[in-house]
């Protein structure tokens, strides 16, 4: 006998029939109080926040001023960018552009000060960013090696109140990364520190009419 | 299941060697008071935690009981998405999988996302066996691994550890297995997470083979899902060709939907955050390696049972199989927080310990027959769990079957188990008390000459009597019994009313003389 159906046997014996199909209790709440949208935006940003991600916001006119900015105050010599994202965002840029490119390696990606990247959608009651691997955020591995990355959030179009309320908009077979604050670690006497392995450095940019 | 460790003592023992140790005491109830307080208030910003805590329970519940198809559901699946499956019975079973696998890349290491499936199958021992170097990659782990220790804790294994300690191991160890720490390193967390930092990172950046578990599996949709805070782990799931998922087939659940109650409860429950700061979800290979174009070439899910399904077939004991291994019933626990995690001998320690070690190994060993009694049943730890395990309850419900024996499965055989050794003092005790509760004569005199006999009481027992006294201070013996005390009370009181009747007179402290009860000539022996 394989292990598999070892395994399935050992279930059906540790289960007699008929096994009721009682139902799941879904009366938990979908959001957490009641806000504009308005609002909602100001609580992702207070939650990020919180978890040491540094928040800006900015209209359209403003964003490529901005990148520029945070950029040059980092002293970033070199910048990710995945393929999708808007070249007007990164027209003011100093730093050289690198395009991530399938056969760049690990170790080349490491050598790159910063990354940009959008996200598929933002959770503001527990501060997270999603990233699905769409064209304006690139491969998993450029918001990972570098040690810097900011991502751009359209506001408030991207961003969601509740875990419930982004779940339906995500397609589970694309790789999922959700982010909220940037690496840390309580290992040592549960004492936070920021930065292990991921980006030690996160900035988010809310990107709407201000 | 291997994890107990050769020549592990019993929790008692262990225990009190644990307690001895002032540092080890004082770095766990900084910390577990540090996280318990937390996540108070964390639970607290949920107005609807109790509904979501019954709606964990119940999708958990649900797929234990019809968990054979929500398993082929799953394996489908998988497949579809590019993955293949593998099912293993035993340890040594899913330990040859991994082990075949990683051989079969030509890889000589691999990189680890901390598991405790993983550690459970004692999977880093089997690959050592066959010449394969397995680094851990969460700083925990790290700090254990290159301490030659043991973990201690869930979700922080290096719990017991200082950080002066932990400098030490750096600054000994890490030039051992890579980069060595840098040099005059001190004890800020700040510079022992830089120092991981460099150490580890030479590791991901040239991985090829990666090893994890996974906190949740989507039967719908063959996503699987690692919840972190490091990067550790979307280092692992990410950079290197191949993936090997080890994962206890307790842990899927129906539905993609179903992950958002435990999206909710496990952070807070476990961090004590809102959300952990990285998740990664990933179904088989992706779309082709596809919307994303990176991420693994190749993924291997093994299916762990490994005392799983004889957990399962116990209708007290299974509601274990909900663990979603938060650990905040470590946290709270009073006996945790002095003993420590070694205690516990099993890589699950504090109250979940001691309910799931005993049942995926049963209770044959000394160490799982004692777990049970690693508990002072103050119900803490129900409180607390996410999805409401009645841990109290199935730890009565083992020590019934350690004094008593009784029909268990094992490796799925229905067997009936003969009581635990060392408790036939104990059966021996309850018996003689019974005895003697029906005869109240011979009871009273037992406790006359107990009472006369309270200066030579011992500290401890000698004899069979002696296991009891291993972990309690045997008790204080009264001047009088109860019985003598009462009826002593009862006849001063009537004397007192007659004299009060005759006068006012002086009152004079009541001389208390065990009384000579009346019919104790008539007693039988």
């Amino acid at each position: 006998m394989s292990a598999k159906e070892q395994i399935l046997a050992r279930i059906r014996r540790a289960l007699p029939e008929p096994r009721p199909d009682t139902g799941i209790p879904r009366d938990y709440l979908a959001v957490h109080g009641a806000r504009t949208p308005a609002e909602t935006v100001d609580l992702l940003a207070a939650n990020l926040t919180e978890y040491r991600a540094k928040v800006h916001r900015v209209d359209e006119d403003g964003i490529a001023v901005l990148l520029r900015r945070l950029l040059a105050e980092r002293g970033s010599e070199s910048v990710l960018v995945p393929p999708g994202l808007p070249p007007s965002w990164t027209a003011a840029v100093d730093a050289t552009l690198i395009h991530d490119r399938a056969d760049s390696t690990a170790h080349q990606l490491d050598a790159v000060d910063s990354v940009v990247t959008g996200c598929a959608l933002a959770i503001a009651e527990t501060g997270t960013l999603v990233l699905d691997g769409g064209p304006e955020q690139g491969r998993r591995r450029i918001t990972l090696i570098p040690d810097h990355h900011i991502c751009v959030v359209r506001v408030p179009g991207q961003v969601v109140d509740s875990v419930p309320r982004a779940l339906p908009l995500l397609d589970p077979t694309r790789t999922l990364t959700w982010i909220s604050g940037p690496s840390a670690t309580s290992d040592i006497e549960l004492d936070r520190v920021e930065g292990v392995h991921g980006p030690r450095t996160l900035e988010v940019v809310l990107l709407g009419a201000q | 299941m291997t994890g107990t460790h050769l020549g592990m003592p019993a929790f008692p023992e262990a225990a009190r060697e644990a307690v001895r140790d002032e540092v080890l005491r004082a770095n766990l109830r900084h910390a577990t008071h540090t996280i318990r307080d937390k996540r108070a208030r964390a639970v607290a910003e949920l107005e609807d935690w109790d509904r979501l805590r019954a709606a964990g329970k119940a999708v958990k519940d649900h797929t234990l009981a019809h968990l054979d198809r929500y398993l082929l559901q799953l394996e489908a699946s998988v497949t579809a998405a590019g993955g293949t499956v593998h099912w293993a019975a035993d340890a040594d079973e899913a330990n040859r999988i991994v082990t075949e696998l990683v051989l079969a890349t030509g890889e000589k290491e691999v990189v680890k996302v901390k598991s405790m499936a993983t550690q459970e199958i004692g999977l880093n021992e089997a690959l050592e066996a066959a010449g394969i170097a397995a680094y851990e990659t969460d700083l925990a782990e790290l700090i254990v691994q290159l301490g030659h220790d043991r973990p201690s804790h869930i979700l922080v294994p290096a719990i017991h550890r200082n950080r002066g300690e932990i400098r030490d191991v750096f600054a000994a160890e890490m030039g051992g297995w890579g980069r060595p720490a840098p040099e005059g390193l001190g004890d800020d967390p700040r510079e022992l997470a830089e120092a991981a930092r460099l150490h580890l990172r030479e590791k991901f950046l040239r991985a090829k083979v990666a090893v994890s578990g996974a906190n949740f599996m989507v039967a719908e949709t063959g996503t699987l899902v690692v919840f972190e805070s490091e990067g550790n782990g979307r280092m692992c799931l990410t950079l290197p060709e191949t993936l090997i998922s080890v994962v206890g087939i307790e842990k899927v659940v129906p539905t993609f939907r179903d992950l958002e109650i435990f999206l909710q409860t496990l952070p807070r429950s476990s961090t004590a955050e809102r959300m952990n700061l990285y998740t990664t979800m990933w179904t088989g290979l992706g779309p082709s390696k596809g919307a994303d174009g990176d991420g693994p070439s190749a993924f291997h899910l093994v299916l762990l049972d490994n005392g799983r399904t004889d957990t399962l077939a116990d209708e007290v004991g299974r509601q274990a199989l909900r663990c979603i291994r938060c650990s905040a019933c470590l946290n709270v626990c009073p006996v945790y927080e002095r003993a420590g995690g070694h205690a516990y001998g099993s890589v699950y320690p504090g109250p979940i310990g001691a309910i799931l070690s005993p049942q995926l190994r049963g209770t044959g060993s000394e160490i799982d027959a004692t777990l049970p009694y690693a508990s002072t049943l103050c119900g803490a730890c129900y409180e607390v769990c996410p999805v409401a395990i009645d841990i109290p309850e199935v730890l009565l419900h083992l020590r019934e079957r350690v004094v008593q024996g009784g029909p268990v499965t094992r490796e799925g055989i229905r067997v009936r188990i003969r009581p635990a050794d060392g408790h036939t003092a104990e059966r021996a005790a309850m018996r003689a008390a019974r005895i003697l509760l029906d005869h109240p004569g011979a009871l009273r005199a037992g406790e006359r000459l107990l009472a006369r006999a309270r200066r030579l009481r011992p500290r401890r027992l000698p004899g069979p009597g002696r296991a009891w006294t291993d972990s309690r201070e045997l008790p204080e013996l009264p001047e009088h019994s109860f019985r003598d005390w009462w009826a002593q009370r009862e006849k001063a009181g009537r004397e007192k009313a007659g004299r009060e009747k005759a006068g006012p007179a002086k009152v004079e402290p009541a001389k208390v003389e065990p009384a000579k009860p009346e019919h104790e000539k008539g007693a039988r022996p």
